[in-house]
Order: C-alpha cells, then sequence, then structure tokens
C-alpha cells in the first residue's frame, strides 16, 4: 500500500464519524521505483490531506516532506519538490504492518501490502 | 456456463486458490477482461488532456482490468472481497494499490478523491444475501452511497454487470438513482446472446454530458435507457428488448431468396461474417448440388 492510497482511506466503522487519517504502524517498508509524471503529481496535490501525507510519511520513514502545505507557485516551477512529493506518494511501499483508526484504535492489518479492511459483523 | 457463481457460493468463498487461479490462467477470461475493462475505460470518457488519473477498481479480483488501466497510463486502486484473488494480483505484480474489502460495507474513501471509477463482472455479487445479517438492498445502498460521495465532480462510474433477470437490474439501477447518480444504461450488441454486453454508466455532479450509444452490427440506433436526474421523479423505464421476430417457413417449393436473404441479415445482426448479397444469392443451381 502506498501513501497516496493512505491518504484516502478512512476508518469505516459504524459511528465512527472522523476516522481519517489512519495512523500507520510501519513493519515492513520498500522502495519501488515509478515513471515521473508532474502532470499527475500537480493534478493529485488538490485532493491530498497534507497533514496526513507528511505524518504518513514520517511513519513509514520519509521525512523530506515540508511541514507545511506548499503554495500553488511552488508547484508550478520547483521541480525538487515534485520528485519528493512523487518519492513518497507513489514509490513508498508498506508490505508489512498495521493501519490504526484514530477513534477506536482497531487495527487494519496490512499483509503482502494489501490491507485488510474487512469489518467484523458487529462494526457495519 | 452451467451455473451463476453468484448461486454457488459467496465470493471470497467461490473464488478460493484454485478457482483464483484457473479464472486467471483461461486465457478466454484474459481476453474477455481486458475488452470489457478498454470498453468501460471508454465509457469513463475521461478527459483526453493526456494526464493520468487515480481511478478506482470494484471487484479488482486477480488484476485483470487493472492491468488495462495502467496500460492506458493511468494509476489506480482495487478493492476485492477475496483473498486468493488478490494474491494472484500481487504475484502478478500490478501496478495498483490492493485493498481487502466488501464494497457492501461501504467504500471508505474520502470524498471527491477519485477520478473515475470501473468494475467488471462484480456488482451482482451485491445482489445475494450470502449471510443472514446481509440484506442486499442495504449492502447496494451503503456500496451506491459512498461510491457517489468519494467520486470528483463530474466523475463517472462505468459498471459491467451480468444481471441474473430485470428484477436485479432494476434493484441495482433503482438504489445507484437513490445514491444521487444519474445515467444510462449501454448495451453492446443487444440482439446477440452470445455477445452481448451490458454497462451501467453512472454520471454524478451536475455535468451534462452524453451517454454514449452502444455497439451494434448494422447502423441502427441501440438501446440506451436514460435515467432522470431529477430526485422527485426517479423513474426508471426499463424494458427488456425482445424484438419480434418475423417468422415464416420456406414454402414448399424449397427455400426462398427472401427467406436467404432475411437469415444472413439475421446472421450479420448477431455479429457474424456473412459473404454479400449479390444476384447470386439463392440462384437456382445445377441439379448436381
Amino acid at each position: 500500500m502506498r501513501l497516496i492510497t493512505h491518504n484516502m482511506l478512512s476508518c469505516n466503522i459504524k459511528g465512527v464519524t472522523n476516522g481519517f487519517p489512519l495512523r500507520i504502524e510501519a513493519g515492513n517498508v520498500i522502495e519501488k521505483e515509478v515513471d515521473f509524471n508532474p502532470d499527475f503529481i500537480r493534478h493529485m496535490f488538490a485532493k491530498l490531506e497534507w497533514k496526513a501525507l507528511v505524518e504518513g510519511a514520517r511513519s513509514m520513514g520519509y521525512a523530506e516532506l515540508p511541514e507545511d502545505s506548499p503554495d500553488a507557485a511552488v508547484l508550478e516551477s520547483d521541480e525538487s519538490f515534485l520528485k519528493k512529493l512523487h518519492h513518497a506518494l507513489l514509490e513508498l511501499h508498506l508490505e508489512e504492518g498495521a493501519l490504526v483508526c484514530p477513534k477506536t484504535g482497531r487495527k487494519f492489518p496490512v499483509n503482502k501490502g494489501i490491507p485488510n479492511m474487512l469489518l467484523h459483523e458487529d462494526e457495519v | 456456463m452451467a451455473n451463476r457463481p453468484e448461486l454457488l457460493a459467496p465470493p471470497e468463498i467461490f473464488y478460493d486458490e484454485t478457482e483464483a487461479r484457473k479464472y486467471t490462467s483461461s486465457s478466454r477470461i484474459v481476453d474477455i477482461q481486458a475488452k470489457l475493462s478498454e470498453r468501460a475505460l471508454e465509457l469513463l470518457a475521461l478527459p483526453e488532456d493526456g494526464v493520468p488519473r487515480f481511478l478506482l477498481d470494484i471487484g479488482c479480483g486477480s488484476g485483470l482490468s487493472g492491468e488495462t488501466i495502467s496500460e492506458y497510463g493511468h494509476h489506480w486502486l482495487g478493492l476485492d472481497i477475496s483473498a486468493s484473488m488478490l494474491n494472484v494480483a500481487v504475484e502478478r505484480e500490478v501496478e495498483g494499490d490492493l485493498l481487502l474489502g466488501d464494497m457492501g460495507q461501504g467504500l471508505g474513501l474520502r470524498p471527491g478523491v477519485i477520478d473515475g471509477a470501473i468494475s467488471i463482472s462484480a456488482v451482482q455479487w451485491l445482489c445475494n444475501a450470502d449471510k443472514t445479517s446481509h440484506e442486499p438492498r442495504l449492502r447496494l445502498k451503503a456500496f451506491f452511497g459512498s461510491l457517489y460521495r468519494c467520486l470528483s465532480r463530474g466523475a463517472r462510474a462505468v459498471f459491467q454487470v451480468y444481471p441474473e433477470n430485470i428484477k436485479q437490474r432494476e434493484l441495482i439501477l433503482r438504489q445507484a438513482l437513490q445514491a444521487g447518480f444519474g445515467g444510462g444504461l449501454v448495451v453492446d450488441y443487444p440482439h446477440s446472446t452470445k455477445k452481448r454486453k451490458e454497462f451501467l454508466v453512472l454520471t454524478c455532479g451536475s455535468v451534462q454530458t452524453s451517454i454514449q450509444t452502444g455497439k451494434n452490427e448494422c447502423d441502427e440506433g441501440c438501446s440506451e435507457d436514460d435515467f432522470s436526474e431529477d430526485e422527485e421523479s426517479g423513474m426508471v423505464s426499463m424494458s427488456d428488448r425482445n424484438r419480434p421476430r418475423k417468422r415464416q417457413k420456406p414454402n414448399k417449393k424449397g427455400k426462398t431468396r427472401e427467406w436467404i436473404l432475411r437469415k444472413k441479415e439475421q446472421s450479420r445482426r448477431k455479429g457474424n461474417d456473412v459473404p454479400a448479397d449479390s444476384k447470386y444469392t439463392g440462384r437456382k443451381r445445377k441439379s448436381c448440388f
């Protein structure tokens, strides 16, 4: 699971109003190279929750992203920033670990890069 | 196919390790899935600006449809309920992220983050109640509601479905409408039982774009039902496409040219390769033939 997905996932348990973001417990993180496409990164930027991304990246061992969300000018001109964002979003894979709901503490295990988001009967 | 898989077992049990491997190694299935995925992507009508989008593949299984999405240059997130199918996807090193989850429990994605969603041969599984606590209507509601929320404005969802019967199709359409979607049904090759494929094309947001017509061998207007976006009169008019066929037995003097031409036309409509009609069609041959 990559951070691009983590940034969109929220806890779906009944009664949990704001289950975002899920806390990452990183067991095993690997890096896989992906072709850099600045247009895609710019397109995704508008949808991201910046704080959650920075937190998530840090949990996966990548601390190069700036704390504050950069403004549009940086996005247009600064390619090194775009490359860092690309690396964080698409090239870091959480292979083993867990995602933890911020409200209930319920853990969603991650195996072979696949988070198990299946809810139990009483959580639906 | 002797029996519909949905009638045999719930998807996470039907698609166990053996079935998952069988499914993915069948070249026929791989080919069909690729074609269906391409058509679904076409129907998504993503802007042709060369910018890759972030798509959702619902019921992604072993990643067959996901691979088509990657080929078109987009990034994707796949959801499936069968761990065995997802394991095959991991083995095939698909480029999208995979989630093990039940679409009937809601997608759990933030609002407005998805640029488009496709689903190949998966949504009909929602109509079966596999556990006593399941109520298909509630599951469909959770699914369509969460899908509507996570799609960005103007995004579309395209589902290729194999509904068991009209009732099932109507149930799916009705739930989609109630969730706020507009859209229509696109049917390719409606006259051929073998080639017929149905795509449910759902739109959200008030972007009014025309839904494409379905494919057909001869250029007739194709069956396409638009249902209104108006929430008050959420009417879905569906009728089963059964064109009355003119039945005429060949007359006693043998098969007339008229009959032959009609049969050839029927075959053409089904999508078969038929030689062109000419002055030789149905010509009287020498008695030795």
